[in-house]
């Protein structure tokens, strides 16, 4: 068992002729994940490094049955990408771009509650079920196969944390980057409710930031119903206010969406908090009584 | 991005939302022509990117043309210090010249993300001309909010709702609800991330119009808006943070002593907390991004050791896009063209690490190995404190 991707996910990659996702089809599908093609306007019935091209989502949905869009449509056309993709029927919507503008994401958010996709990102770096999928741009060789489900609004800070996981022998059952925008499709508490529910995942480490309520509104998620262990970290802890770190969404704006104020919603919450992104692996491993 | 209130002032203006007559002036000569046109008695206001202006000294009245020459003079080149300013303050290059007005009511009004909605949100507060945090803080109750419909916009009934909100009625509510429409069509047309108007007047001969302006931009957006990046003032900016932004790094100068160069906006804020963990602080934020060139690793290591205040750095890479060996090549680079002035830690981990670690160690850089974070971190706070790791 796992969450959202494994070996049935057939994942065909928008934006896949361009530099970037070129690059990562190549390695998801090197990883093992099924990669059935791309989309990119203009280039259909083209092939590229081995993949076939279409010109729409609507067609690798026809021929290739594809449950999964992949997306590395660059800032000005990636909204439209996102919506193409739920307009075609897929699923599950993975975006990887970062920079897209927000009132483009307020848009597609909207007519994405209209369909029966699910979006992940944008600015994210993607699912991984390890052994089973990679859709996305984490190196997978750092991933084991586990109990352990990992969700987070960071990528790089998301591969500390499994590089801990790993090295002492806890594997992870799914891996989920929920993005670093301040608009984005999947929410901690949706990822949430999936691991809750996932029989395999054991404990649960969540990775939050400064910036918005959405690590205060996954901790009254957790208190109601979360039974698992669950250990939480947030980074930003000395990020001055009303400076923009990195994320669109990392901003502490009127004093609001500090990391103190979050790390006390979770422990109150019943989350094992750690101050120090060392002790993240060692934490995870004591909560499981390991 | 930021602008100044006379910029946005100009901008409200092409959207037909009212506000007092004026022109932006640098000198105090030209300040006086200004005030000469306007005629009566002017307000002189100082032109930066911080609030409290007011309280600083940064705003004066004058009764007459050599009066707003006179109140320019102490303005324009002082070093405005409020509480949004560094403490040092902010050197004063233009100052806008306005019509006073007899005001009867003092209003707030803004637009934003709602984050938690995923949609824009139109506030309104009878309490204006105050912080409006903490008004929020004190009477979320006073505070009017109508949420917008994320692909439809404002609705005539909402903007009219704000305004009934307000007390405002007969003329002055013909005036508010085009006001408050405009507002939002200028918000969305220029891809803002806030609109503040605080605080919006009501004057005593009954006129409704924005007595400040406060616009933010989106940067996400700003590749669709020439115009609004024609409005960039980098004397507003720290002049490294103006240099990072040329290299397309995620750089926000900070007061500690430990630079910190790391791939990734997660991994980077975790790391400035770990310095200050292991007893630092932290100089700098620094995400040289996922898929850094050894060009931009080459950058991003001048702009960490052009800062004076760094004493030490510590280079955290967990590659990923960005391989441990590029990361490498760019670092060996750097040092070969600048010198190695300062002690640098890294610790790298990810992809191509083992090759990576092998270029730096037979590149005869003496450079301290971290094994990991907490490890580099403590290390790189023992050389900032002029001790050796």
């Amino acid at each position: 068992m796992s969450i959202l991707v494994d070996t049935s996910t057939r994942v065909v990659v928008q934006g896949i002729t361009g530099k970037e996702g070129a690059f990562h089809a190549a390695r998801c599908k090197e990883y093992g994940t099924q990669v059935v093609g791309g989309v990119t306007p203009g280039k259909g019935g083209t092939t590229h490094e081995g993949f076939p091209v279409w010109n729409t989502v609507a067609e690798a949905v026809a021929k290739e049955g594809a449950t999964c869009a992949l997306i590395f449509v660059p800032p000005p056309a990636a909204a439209d990408a996102i919506m193409e993709a739920a307009a075609a029927g897929v699923p599950l919507v993975i975006c990887i771009t970062e920079g897209i503008p927000v009132a483009d994401m307020v848009r597609a958010k909207q007519f994405l509650a209209g369909t029966k996709s699910r979006l992940i990102g944008p600015n994210c770096p993607g699912v991984i079920t390890p052994d089973q999928a990679k859709i996305g741009i984490m190196p997978g060789h750092i991933h084991k196969a586990g109990d352990v489900g990992v969700l987070s609004r960071s990528g790089t800070l998301t591969y500390e944390v499994v590089g801990q996981l790993t090295s002492r022998g806890l594997g992870q059952s799914t891996c989920v980057g929920i993005g670093g925008d301040p608009v984005n499709g999947t929410t901690f508490i949706d990822v949430l409710k999936l691991f809750n529910e996932d029989a395999e995942t054991r404990a649960i480490m969540m990775i939050g930031e400064i910036g918005g309520t959405a690590e205060e509104e996954a901790a009254a998620f957790i208190k109601a119903n979360v039974k698992k262990p669950v250990v939480g970290f947030i980074c930003g802890q000395t990020a001055p206010p009303g400076r923009r770190m990195g994320h669109a969404g990392a901003i502490i704006a009127g004093g609001k969406g500090t990391a103190a104020e979050k790390m006390k919603a979770l422990a109150e919450a019943g989350v094992t908090v750690v101050k120090s992104p060392a002790d993240m692996g060692a934490t995870v491993q004591h909560v499981l009584g390991r | 991005m930021k602008v100044h209130e006379y910029q946005a002032k100009t901008l409200l203006r092409e959207f037909g939302v009212a506000v007092p007559n004026g022109d932006v002036a640098t000198t105090p000569a030209q300040a006086r022509e200004v005030a000469q046109r306007l005629g009566g008695k002017v307000v002189v206001k100082a032109q930066v990117h911080a609030g409290g202006r007011g309280k600083g000294g940064g705003i004066k009245l004058a009764d007459d043309p050599a009066g707003a020459e006179a109140v320019a003079k102490q303005i324009l080149g002082m070093k405005l210090k409020t509480p949004q300013t560094p403490p040092e303050g902010i050197e004063v290059r233009s100052v806008l010249v306005e019509e006073a007005s007899a005001i009867e009511r003092e209003l707030y009004l803004s637009i934003t993300l709602d984050r938690a909605r995923s949609t824009h949100v139109v506030m309104a507060s009878e309490a204006g001309g105050m912080d409006i945090e903490e008004v929020a803080a004190r009477t979320p109750e006073k505070i009017l909010r109508e949420w917008t419909h994320p692909a439809l916009g404002l609705g005539d009934f909402q903007a009219r709702r704000l305004a009934f909100g307000l007390g405002l009625t007969g003329e002055q509510l013909k005036q508010a609800v085009p006001l408050i429409r405009n507002l939002f069509a200028l918000y969305l047309a220029k891809d803002c991330s806030l609109v503040e108007i605080n605080p919006l007047v009501v004057t005593k001969d009954g006129r409704v119009f924005a007595l400040d302006a406060k616009l933010n931009f989106d940067d996400n957006a700003l590749y669709r808006h020439k115009e609004i990046v024609a409005l960039r003032d980098v004397h507003e900016e720290d002049p490294l943070d103006v240099e990072a932004s040329k290299h397309h790094l995620n750089y926000i100068k900070l007061d500690g002593n430990v630079g910190c160069m790391v791939n990734g906006a997660g991994l980077a804020m975790a790391t400035m907390d770990i310095v200050k963990l292991a007893g630092g602080e932290p100089a700098n934020f620094l995400d040289v991004g996922g898929g850094a060139s050894p060009e931009q690793i080459e950058n991003a290591f001048r702009i960490l050791s052009s800062d004076p205040s760094v004493k030490a750095v510590f280079i955290n890479v967990f590659g990923g896009i960005l391989r441990v060996d590029r990361l490498a090549e760019g670092v060996i680079a750097a040092v070969r063209k600048l010198g190695l002035k300062l002690p640098v830690v890294l610790r790298a981990e990810g992809t191509n690490v083992e090759q990576g670690k092998k270029m730096l160690a037979e590149s005869g850089l003496s450079l301290t190995m971290a094994d990991n974070m907490w490890d580099g971190a403590q290390k790189a706070v023992a050389f900032a404190k002029g001790g050796r790791a």
